[in-house]
């Protein structure tokens, strides 16, 4: 891989995108790992995605961001192999993946459904085995190979400690961890990430995100995540692909994608875009809300309320 | 493009606690400690049982004497005894068990629901109804005996539980089997098979339906050679099929989005096991009639004991085997020159494990 060491800093950003924004082109299109061409999905009669064309850039993490019901999700499933095209095809390694065999896509490639469930009972340990399962057999369960990768993701994500705990036990973050522990040890470079964050705090989310930011520049896997909060996807993801109504909006470095003009379009929110203060990257301001119109004091604002 | 799969690092390999390894040449698996002990206890249940089932009964014959006789050894009466009277009622006790533990154990595992078993599925019952269907008809076709009482019966009663399980998938079916619609049919299909099997049974001729009685309770009376052959035969192919595919029971205890985001066909993998498990217990219902109960509670006695989150296949198996042939001894033995149909027995221990099932998960449920 060429691209399995780009920092995660703005500068190798910049070049990694100079680099992507050539390969965007369709006569190119075959040479990233995994894209779609002119794919459309939907369930039953509803269409959801119309002939979308997408370029997952290898070795980066692409965030996929867009108002609630624009197709993220649904966009995931499709690259994920778990919602077949109604037109259209994604292609994983220049090959259709529905004509691919299941375990052979599991191969290649890992994903973390949006609110996975685990048996009742089962403990971290068996759970993040699980994920060898694509490399095992009846006869070949537990092998030297499995167990070194199973241990490699435990301590990848911190929770060698809690191995032998039930995941019922464990705290949201924890949880968390555990099953991005399970699509780690997989062992595959390409991770699909279906909300990543949901249901955790503020503290707990730029803990898993960092995780995931870690993973990338530790070991160059290529990450597509769909993430709500704005501000995150811009700091973690070196690309962004905007969706609106089951077409891609914008896409490129976050700088280029998240403008005033498209969270109005996109998100029909009126905003102010500044700079992060801490990393530089946009940081989106909603404008409008109670105290727009000048500075009051807080408990002035919360005292009126009462009375 | 190469398949990257990522080699873990050289040197002496992590260990993760709790998942102690065994590995032998290209075979390697997990060694649990607790199922393992559960295992050996079981077997060696089953193996007391068992010696006892041939030793005691009207003539009663030493353990030594079994040993002796089994090998060849014994006096013309024991030898009848234990090798022609004893034995096959024993074997058939022995497999039919193992048969229906291991087809509740594929069943609830795969369903991911402890209601969820071969006997309340409408399995077991589709198979009686078929059965009785020819027992109660045979009377006006001039009766079945022979061959094709001891073959052609319990071929009825396995198509009989094959077709119900198949109409019972398909009409669960909506792009995919949810458990629960699956439960719900079930149950359906279940009472529809056993109100065929009560019409059956009014209609009929009151030998031919008493006969089909004595079938339907499950037992275990004058069974022969004749009996134990065919569905031995079958069990010694099927099971080791079903143990072989059942490494895709552990991912399927997720949701189907992980299931096959971990490489397992999730509606062909949940449907040919379920299919195996279907025609398990159709065996051997065909071979001792519908035995109540067995498939509903070893599973689950089996996966507390071993201390698993689903149900451990093999110990289920041995738990069926040592739960049916302890019962047919108690049955022959405790109730003097009255032998209770085995069935009974089982229904009798089975039920009231069903109510505490239904009343332990309601709580669950509410707190």
């Amino acid at each position: 891989m060429t691209a399995s060491h780009i920092a995660h800093d703005p500068a190798a950003r910049t070049a990694a995108d100079t680099e992507s924004l050539s390969g965007d082109g369709s006569a190119e299109g075959a040479r990233n790992r995994l894209c779609a061409r002119d794919l459309s999905l939907g369930y039953g009669e509803r269409v959801v995605v119309d002939g979308l064309d997408l370029d997952v850039v290898d070795g980066t993490i692409t965030g996929v961001i867009g108002p609630n019901g624009c197709g993220k999700s649904t966009l995931l499933r499709a690259l994920g192999r778990l919602l077949r095209p109604k037109r259209g095809s994604v292609l994983l390694d220049g090959e259709p993946i529905h004509r691919m065999s299941t375990k052979e896509v599991a191969r290649r490639l890992g994903l973390l459904p949006q609110s996975p469930v685990a048996p009742e009972g089962l403990c971290v340990a068996d759970l993040v085995a699980r994920g060898r399962h694509p490399h095992q057999s009846w006869y070949r369960q537990w092998s030297g190979e499995d167990e070194s990768a199973v241990a490699e993701a435990l301590a990848l994500t911190g929770i060698g400690d809690l191995a032998d705990r039930s995941v019922d036990e464990l705290s949201g973050g924890q949880r968390q961890r555990a099953w991005l522990s399970m699509a780690l040890a997989q062992g595959t470079d390409l991770l699909l990430l279906d909300e990543p964050t949901t249901y955790l705090d503020l503290s707990h989310q730029v803990d898993v995100l960092e995780l995931i930011g870690r993973l990338h520049t530790e070991s160059g896997r290529t990450v597509v995540m769909v993430l709500h909060d704005l501000n995150l996807a811009a700091r973690y993801a070196d690309r962004l692909v905007a969706m609106s109504e089951g077409e891609i909006a914008a896409q490129g470095p976050p700088g280029e994608v998240l403008t005033e003009r498209l969270l109005h379009e996109v998100f029909d929110l009126r905003a102010r875009v500044i700079p992060d203060p801490v990393t530089g990257t946009p940081m989106v301001v909603p404008a409008g809300g109670r105290q727009a119109r000048g500075p009051e004091p807080e408990n002035g604002a919360l005292g009126t309320r009462g009375s | 493009m190469t398949e990257s799969v990522r080699t873990p690092v050289d040197g002496p390999a992590a260990r993760v606690r709790g998942r102690a390894p065994l590995r032998v040449g290209p075979v390697s698996t997990v060694l649990r400690l607790r199922p393992l002990v559960a295992l050996l206890g079981g077997l060696g249940g089953l193996l007391l049982v068992f010696a006892c089932d041939l030793a005691l009964g009207d003539y009663p014959i030493s353990p030594l004497g079994v040993l002796r006789t089994l090998f060849g050894g014994g006096d013309a009466g024991e030898r009848l005894v234990v090798l022609q009277l004893r034995l096959p009622r024993a074997l058939t006790g022995l497999l039919v068990g193992a048969a229906l533990g291991l087809s509740g154990a594929i069943t609830q595992a795969v369903v991911r629901n402890p209601l969820a078993s071969p006997d309340l599925l409408g399995v077991t019952t589709g198979a009686g109804a078929a059965a009785t269907l020819v027992i109660v008809t045979s009377g006006t076709l001039g009766g079945i005996s022979g061959l094709v009482a001891s073959l052609g019966l319990p071929l009825v009663a396995l198509a009989g539980g094959i077709v119900t399980a198949v109409l019972v998938g398909l009409l669960a079916h909506r792009g995919g089997v949810d458990s629960f619609r699956l439960v719900l049919v079930g149950i359906g299909m279940n009472a529809l098979t056993v109100n065929v099997t009560l019409w059956l049974l009014t209609i009929g001729e009151t030998q031919d339906a008493g006969r089909a009685m004595v079938w339907l309770t499950g037992s275990l009376n004058a069974r022969d050679w004749d009996n134990v052959v065919p569905v031995g035969l079958a069990l010694l192919v099927l099971v080791p099929v079903t143990l072989l595919g059942s490494h895709a029971l552990g991912a399927l205890q997720f949701d189907d989005d992980t299931v096959r985001e971990l490489g397992v066909p999730v509606n062909v993998a949940r449907g040919a096991l379920l299919l195996g498990a279907a025609v398990l217990a159709s065996l051997a219902t065909a071979a001792a009639g519908p035995i109540a109960f067995v498939a509903l509670a070893t599973p689950q006695i089996a996966l507390r004991t071993a201390g698993t989150p689903r149900p451990p296949l093999v110990v289920s198996m041995v738990f069926g085997a040592l739960l049916v042939v302890g019962a047919d001894l108690v049955s022959r033995t405790l109730f003097g020159p009255l032998q209770l149909p085995v069935g009974i027995v089982t229904a009798a221990l089975g039920a009231p494990y069903l109510i505490y099932l239904l009343v332990h998960r309601y709580r669950e449920v509410q707190t």
